[in-house]
């Protein structure tokens, strides 16, 4: 029996192996051992300077890669009804998900001896920690649903309604914090790096994004196979 | 041949409206929703009081607070039921077969949701001022005026999820966890309005507050009546 | 996605013609590929085992669903474009489509206001006394037996005079009163010049209103015929061989 409107298998092939993830976490590992052994540790921060080669590396690939793309690929769902961004947006957020979490627990490793505290509410960190709810919801909002027209339709409306909020989130946290004074921490202004220090910064953005493209191909992958099974169920 | 010539299919806002009434209708025929809404706002407000030290914190430093969470709360109750009277007997299948778009059918249930959070809000604000102590009396009209933009942000946004969450196998779970997120800057703006508004601070420093507010209602109320469709066809 | 020719298309004659529509859920093809034209005053009688994708077809037909393929038109307007052409069908299901909270008469007069009926109080009268429950249009729908709800149901369906009236098993629940009622409804919108399709298990029942008969099998008409071509206890036997082959 022929099956209709089902993903190209070729694209899918579950024979040949893909390079981009191991290749990903050899470059993550690579510049750990470069940050940890190799780079100087900074002046003021100490030690813990060393975890912001994680934490904002992962935000980077969380706040501006992987949600950014998510939103784009829901609103592209919705005018396009292409089955294939939904499984994009699908494979961004649980992406997504997995790099806003080291960001939420990478962010208080740092803060308690930076900041003396393990939380702040901190614009940024707490609109982090919204967006990493508002992803779980959206998650679990695809959980829920059988029919895959209507996960693919509501979760695009969610992503969508998402990427407005953030900008309000961020407002009011920002808002919240300027009118009311915060107890006062230890906040060190960016300090200029070593040169050593910046190719380290760099590498490990390089290595991140990698290792965000692996992990992004292999869900993509995950969710076109399960697709394509479910089809051929459903056909037979 | 049938007289369908006759028949005009009513216009957007006369088929929100429409929707509006019977949905009101079928809530003043009830009425079970409102009262468990009241009931919650009020149980809610006098739980609140006990979970702080009353010689620590000063009752108007926490009224605005809990006004702000209980109101979200028991709104949540209201949206829960508006598309569970739709679901029961599919009687969705017979709105969206009628001549009307379907954000006129978005419009009127937000439009009921609408008259139902400020109906439990008005219990619920005096129920504040009696049991916090807190002169309201004097703000009332700047008050009310601020809950209608917090219900407007509250019940755009809570629409769209129910419709989507009386789909779902999770579907009262799903509610809260989708909305709530949505509703942070709407609490933060209104309870820090409230706040000012209570300690007699001029009103220009709470614009920066309402300023949020108002793009909130107006973003959200765009992109939710745009969105509804999706969530209802094919 | 199929081109829209509506504007060039010849004036139809048809009250709804349907052209290769289909309905895809992921790889499963609910309805797959179905054609069919009723001219004023005929009716489509439509067999067929669980799962053939009757219920999808009415769905679409009433304008509920989008199909994956193809188009329908109800009185020259195209479903697809929206509000207007949706107003010119009536639909009746499996399920009553009622606020149990709401009394019938109020049920059926929304409804005359939804579809912008000038008079919907007299429109809801005239329907719930066609079906005959106008002495219970006061109660509570959810204080009615599902007879009764049936039967308030039906002239919700109807309160509109719909052009095109989609039946999915209309008499079950019904007793002799309301079967009786809905029969001579039912012929009463077809004098006005409406089409019927009517979904029914009960083969004796369906061939005895049709014009035409249908068998769906898999999401396409298995057999599509004029009812004047059709014995009736040979379509049994064979209709029966058909789905058991299916099964």
């Amino acid at each position: 029996m022929t099956v209709h409107g089902t993903p190209a298998p070729a694209s899918a092939g579950a024979d040949h192996t893909d390079l981009l993830l191991p290749v990903g976490f050899v470059a993550v590992a690579a510049v750990y051992v470069r940050a940890i052994f190799f780079t100087p540790v900074e002046a003021v921060q100490g030690p813990a300077q060393k975890i912001l080669y994680v934490h904002a590396t992962s935000a980077f690939v969380a706040l501006y890669l992987a949600f950014a793309l998510m939103a784009v690929c829901s609103l592209l769902y919705l005018v396009l009804k292409d089955e294939k961004l939904d499984r994009l947006a699908e494979s961004l957020a649980e992406v997504g998900l997995a790099f806003t979490t080291v960001v939420l627990i990478t962010g208080p490793l740092w803060g308690k001896p930076i900041w003396g505290a393990w939380w702040t509410w901190d614009a940024r960190l707490t609109a982090t920690l919204f967006l990493w709810f508002i992803i779980l919801g959206y998650l679990l909002l695809r959980g829920a649903l059988e029919e895959r027209g209507m996960r693919a339709r509501y979760s695009a409306v969610l992503g969508m309604l998402a990427a407005l909020l953030v900008p309000f989130i961020h407002l009011s946290v920002y808002l919240f914090r300027t009118m009311h004074p915060m107890p006062i921490v230890l906040k060190p202004s960016a300090p200029s790096m070593s040169p050593e220090m910046l190719v380290t910064f760099m590498s490990s953005f390089l290595a991140f994004t990698l290792l965000f493209a692996g992990l992004l191909r292999a869900r993509y992958r995950y969710a076109t196979l399960r697709d394509l099974l479910q089809d051929r169920e459903a056909a037979r | 041949m049938p007289d369908v010539a006759l028949a005009t299919p009513p216009g957007m806002l006369r088929a929100a409206w429409l929707v509006a009434r019977k949905d009101l209708a079928i809530e003043f025929r009830t009425r079970t929703a409102f009262f468990s809404a009241m009931v919650f706002a009020l149980l809610g407000l006098t739980i609140f009081y006990f979970a702080w030290d009353a010689t620590a914190v000063a009752a108007i430093d926490l009224a605005p607070g809990v006004l702000w969470v209980i109101f979200t709360f028991s709104g949540l109750l209201g949206l829960q039921r508006s598309f569970g009277i739709e679901q029961a007997d599919r009687a969705m299948d017979a709105l969206l077969g009628a001549p009307v778009d379907r954000e006129a059918i978005y419009l009127g249930k937000a439009l009921a949701n609408i008259v139902f959070v400020a109906g439990v809000q008005v219990v619920a604000l005096p129920a504040v001022g009696l049991f916090y102590n807190v002169p309201l009396g004097a703000v009332a009209l700047p008050l009310a005026g601020l809950a209608l933009l917090a219900a407007i942000g509250i019940v755009a946004v809570g629409t769209l999820f129910s419709a989507m969450a009386v789909n779902t196998r999770l579907a009262e779970l799903l509610l809260p966890m989708l909305s709530l997120p949505f509703f942070l800057p709407i609490v933060m703006a209104a309870a820090q309005t409230t706040a000012r508004l209570l300690a007699g601070r001029p009103a220009s420093e709470a614009w920066p507050w309402l300023r949020i507010l108002l793009a909130f209602d107006l973003v959200f109320v765009v992109a939710c009546t745009l969105a509804f469709p999706f969530t209802v066809e094919e | 996605m199929p081109p829209e020719v509506v504007s060039s298309a010849p004036p139809s004659t048809s009250v709804v013609e349907a052209e290769g529509l289909v309905r895809a859920f992921g790889a499963r093809r609910a309805v797959d590929g179905v054609s069919f034209s009723l001219a004023a005053g005929e009716c489509l009688a439509l067999f067929g085992p669980n799962g053939a994708g009757k219920t999808t077809l009415l769905r679409m037909l009433a304008g509920l669903l989008a199909p994956s393929a193809g188009r329908c038109l109800v009185a020259g307007v195209a479903l697809r474009d929206g509000a207007r052409a949706r107003g010119l069908v009536g639909l009746v299901s499996h399920a009553s489509m009622l606020y149990g909270a709401l009394s019938g008469r109020e049920n059926v007069e929304f409804a005359a206001r939804m579809y912008g009926l000038p008079g919907p109080a007299a429109a809801a009268t005239r329907a719930l006394s066609a079906m005959r429950v106008l002495d219970r249009a006061d109660a509570p729908v959810r204080s009615l037996s599902r007879g009764l709800q049936q039967r308030v149901s039906i002239a919700r369906a109807i309160v509109h005079e719909p052009t095109l009236l989609l039946c999915d098993e209309p008499y079950t629940g019904l007793d002799e009163v309301g079967s009786a009622a809905l029969t001579s409804a039912l012929g009463e919108r077809r004098a006005a010049g409406a089409a019927l399709l009517l979904v029914t298990h009960n083969l004796g029942e369906g061939l005895a209103l049709a014009t035409h008969a249908a068998i769906m099998q898999r999401g396409r008409f298995a057999r599509f015929e004029r009812r004047g071509d059709v014995d009736q206890s040979l379509y049994t036997s064979q209709y029966r061989e058909l789905v058991a082959a299916d099964a």
